[in-house]
């Protein structure tokens, strides 16, 4: 595992993208191909499971370094992670024999079968057994944490340098329902054989927000608009008499969404479809809470499933008699997508996503200002002559999102961040007004600079009014302008409301606590689009 | 164990007996100096007492003072005190200050590091009834490597550097950091290029007598591409500033012990972290206490509430004094690790 410590180390010791891709390079090009599988997946997101809590972890830890727990918890927090608190708090060594990553992750995963005593020798044993770097990512592996500084984007084109395959094929080959167990570096990288792996996704095409308004795009007549749906992007993949659906995170979720069994009564085998899943009655998608209920649900309760059945919206058509369509101009496709849906009837599992008709920019801007009252987030702009082009790239699509909610508040606690603002309070909460009172509503912990990090920092260090553990009360004395995507009502919290993806949009040094907003207006927007 | 030998004001660190105070952050008539790092050595006070290798960058920093100088072991007695400097092994003439009253005895560690790094006169304990310890690394989870591994490592950086056609440039703190990384370069590498602020100090340590490899001043008629393959040694403030754009492509590290922590190093944007510090880790905080005899224990600037929980189950009788020095420097702490 000491190349692979080294590899770890050189990634982190270079924030520049060439030096990152060519150590990787370097490292496909001379590892044992277990262990270049084994990154492959790791870098992919595909982590051994977790055989060892991370309570135990710290007990371990603590005591093979001599030290009382509570002073463990105290090093954790101002490390803020916890396989390098782990690292750096054991004794010295110099380390041992080297073994492979792929036999140190076969041992991780063994452990499983031993009972505690017999698993707390292996690892302490472990431990001694490796020097300070190798043991980092080796807790690494044991917690199941592991991000490398390094996007898969980044991984697929070292890779690609290393075999010389192209990277969009890559991309694909490295795609869908694999694991080191099931698979070989030759069958997946190398040599692929398509009829092997039947629920294979294709790289989703993704889009980068539109700043400001399309009329820099061109003759609009060059275009597409569709919704962009508030739901769960999604590939519906029909192949070899058998239906599969994956999530954009690449995760396969057919078992999640029995509805979409019956899409076999309707669509032939050798189809795929990009589309958005999303909980829909009537035709009509309903809001996004009723969807969140049905995620990370494996099995569905028959209630859950009348109240929030789920359908897919379709957008494009990747596949179609076997053959792959992505090279086909978004035009061609979209109108076999058309052609395909056409006459479906209202209750198939799978309904086209209507194209929303333009002539003007101007005119497509008005539509997008009713986003919010159809449910959705805004719009998608599609290049009409575009391929469909895996991953995230500038030019052909575009999406357009509507304007965040805003709201205005005050700051009344902090706390420190983790990892790599570990020193600087971060995470903050924040309250509106209501009457004589302040009431917190919500959490937000990123959108300002370090900089402005550095300077609340040291103004919560002096003007701390109370201490609970590691959270500071702070007199409401800064407000911010918090944005967020979504509302929705929450017996659990003080304030009754909870909030989608809350940040700092701005600190108004401008404004007066006396105008933060009030309770009573996230109750108006609760009830309008709660 | 009666009236105590120091007491602890809003203007420093106090010697009734003597009627001084050490290292006093409000002006005060008489101070007794550890070392000359701006949170220690204030300008205002009207009488200064340090080390004669303290003295010369004090007189740099702080201009016309009145300054007496004490060389180390040697006692002066002030009113009821006596008073004497030990070294502290932070910089270059830093000292731990003891304080006899009445056959009690304290001892003020100022900044130290129980390590000899080649350059600063080594850390030497003192026995002592209390001792006033800072405690900025005062974590397990802070623990050095030996001077020769650091400086192996930081070589191994500039050779490749240099190998990939790019110069390097290290970021230390101007007095005592900057000069104690001089030391451990390997000059056949290439030249060694300085920032303004570290090459006025090195002036005046040069000057004092201390030995110091080669460098070269950056001016702004400096053109990177005359020094190939050079080490360009930066304030840490600069190294994110203008002044660094004179070295495009620079790989640039920091040398700071806050580079133990990977998100603290990251959040520099640094190509590099040096884990390289001027204070003690935490074998040495617990080593130096020891050594000292001391049972009473007070801990100052840095991670108090843990330090002295910690020697509290150690059997120490610890308390948290809080002071006005700049060891925490949680929100910069590559510029501010003093
Ligand atoms: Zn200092
Ligand atoms: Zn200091």
């Amino acid at each position: 595992m000491k190349d692979f410590a080294a590899l770890f180390a050189a990634l982190d010791g270079t924030t520049r993208t060439n030096a990152k891709v060519a150590a990787l390079a370097g490292y496909f090009e001379t590892a044992p191909e277990a262990d270049r599988l084994w990154t492959i997946a790791l870098l992919s997101g595909r982590r051994p499971k977790r055989t060892v809590t991370a309570t135990r972890l710290r007990e371990w830890a603590a005591e093979a370094a001599g030290l009382p727990l509570w002073l463990f918890e105290e090093s954790y927090a101002v490390v803020g992670d916890l396989a390098e608190t782990i690292a750096l708090v054991l004794p010295e060594s110099d380390g041992g024999a080297d073994r492979s990553l792929a036999a140190w992750i076969g041992d991780i995963r063994a452990l499983s079968a031993l009972e505690e005593p017999a698993r707390r020798d292996w690892v302490v044993a472990a431990w001694e057994s490796l020097a300070t770097d190798e043991r980092f990512v080796f807790n690494k592996l044991l917690t199941g944490g592991f991000r490398m500084g390094v996007s898969r984007k980044l991984m697929t084109r070292a890779l690609a340098q290393a075999t010389g395959i192209d990277e969009a094929e890559l991309a694909h080959r490295l795609m869908g329902d694999w694991s080191p167990e099931t698979t070989s570096y030759e069958a997946l990288v190398l040599a692929p054989d398509p009829s092997a792996d039947l629920s294979k996704p294709y790289p989703f095409a993704l889009a980068y927000q539109l700043d400001g308004v399309p009329d820099d795009l061109g003759d609009p007549g060059g275009w597409a608009a569709e919704w962009k749906w508030d739901g769960i992007r999604g590939q519906l993949i029909l192949r070899g008499g058998v239906h599969h659906l994956w999530s954009r995170g690449e995760e396969l979720i057919t078992d999640r969404f029995p509805e979409f069994l019956r899409a076999r009564d309707f669509l032939p085998d050798g189809t795929v479809i990009d589309g958005e899943v999303l909980a829909m009655k009537g035709g009509a998608p309903l809001p996004f809470n009723a969807l969140q209920k049905r995620i990370g649900r494996k099995t569905v309760p028959k209630k859950l499933l009348a109240e929030a059945p789920a359908a897919m919206l379709a957008y494009d058509l990747l596949e179609a008699g076997g053959e792959d369509l992505r090279d086909a101009p978004y035009r061609d496709r979209r109108a076999r997508l058309e052609g395909l849906l056409a006459g479906l009837p209202p209750d198939a599992p799978v309904g086209l996503s209507e194209a929303v008709p333009f002539v003007t920019w101007t005119d497509l801007a008005a539509l997008r200002a009713t986003s919010r009252a159809r449910l959705a987030e805004g719009l998608m702009l599609k290049r009409l002559g575009s391929p469909y082009r895996g991953g995230r790239r500038k030019g052909d699509w575009w999406k357009w999102k509507v304007d965040p909610f805003s709201i205005d508040a005050v700051m009344i606690y902090a706390q420190a961040g983790h990892g790599r603002r570990a020193n600087l309070f971060t995470d903050f909460t924040f309250a509106v007004r209501d009457g004589e009172n302040f009431v917190p509503f919500t959490k937000a912990y990123s959108g300002l600079t370090d900089a402005e990090f550095r300077e609340i920092t040291a103004w919560v260090r002096k003007n701390t009014l109370e201490r609970y553990g590691p959270v500071r009360a702070v007199p409401p004395v800064h407000v911010f302008e918090i944005h967020f995507e979504g509302i929705q009502a929450s017996p659990r919290h003080k304030s009754g409301v909870a909030l989608r993806f809350p940040r700092m949009a701005r600190w108004r040094r401008d404004k007066p606590v006396a105008e933060v907003d009030t309770l009573g207006h996230l109750r108006d927007m609760l009830a309008t689009y709660g | 164990m009666g009236k105590g030998v120091l007491t602890f004001t809003d203007r420093g660190i106090y010697c009734p007996a003597g009627d001084f105070y050490i290292d006093p952050w409000r002006p005060v008539d008489r101070a007794v100096i550890t070392h000359a790092h701006a949170d220690h050595a204030r300008p205002g006070h009207a009488r200064y007492l340090a080390t004669p290798g303290t003295a010369p960058v004090m007189r740099h920093r702080l201009g016309e003072i009145a300054l007496e100088t004490q060389a180390y072991g040697e006692t002066r007695t002030i009113g009821d005190a006596h008073v004497s400097f030990h070294p502290a092994g932070h910089v270059p003439g830093s000292a731990q200050v003891r304080v006899e009253v009445g056959g009690e005895v304290w001892v003020v560690s100022g900044d130290y590091k129980t390590e000899a790094d080649g350059l600063s006169e080594p850390f030497e304990p003192v026995r002592a009834h209390a001792f006033i310890t800072e405690c900025t690394f005062g974590l397990p989870v802070f623990r050095w490597r030996s001077e020769a591994a650091l400086a192996a490592e930081i070589n191994r950086w500039w050779a490749s550097a240099r190998a990939d056609g790019r110069p390097a440039m290290l970021g230390a703190y101007a007095l005592g950091k900057a000069q104690r990384l001089l030391t451990m370069l390997d000059g056949t590498i290439g030249p060694i290029l300085t920032h303004g602020a570290i090459e006025n100090t090195n002036a005046v340590l040069r000057a004092s007598g201390l030995a110091l490899p080669d460098t070269i001043r950056v001016t702004p008629e400096t053109k990177a591409k005359d020094h190939s393959g050079a080490l360009v040694l930066a304030t840490p403030s600069a190294l994110g500033s203008t002044w660094a754009g004179r070295f495009p492509r620079a790989s640039k590290a920091f040398a700071s012990g806050w580079m133990a922590v990977r998100g603290i190093r990251r959040r520099r944007a640094a190509d590099k972290g040096f884990v390289i510090s001027d204070h003690a880790d935490w074998a040495g905080l617990n080593a130096a206490i020891a050594a000292t005899g001391a049972e009473r224990v007070f801990v100052t600037h840095g991670y108090t509430a843990q330090f002295r929980r910690w020697l509290e189950a150690e059997g120490y009788d610890a308390e948290i004094v809080e002071t006005e020095f700049d060891g925490e420097a949680l929100d910069s702490p590559a510029e501010d690790e003093t």
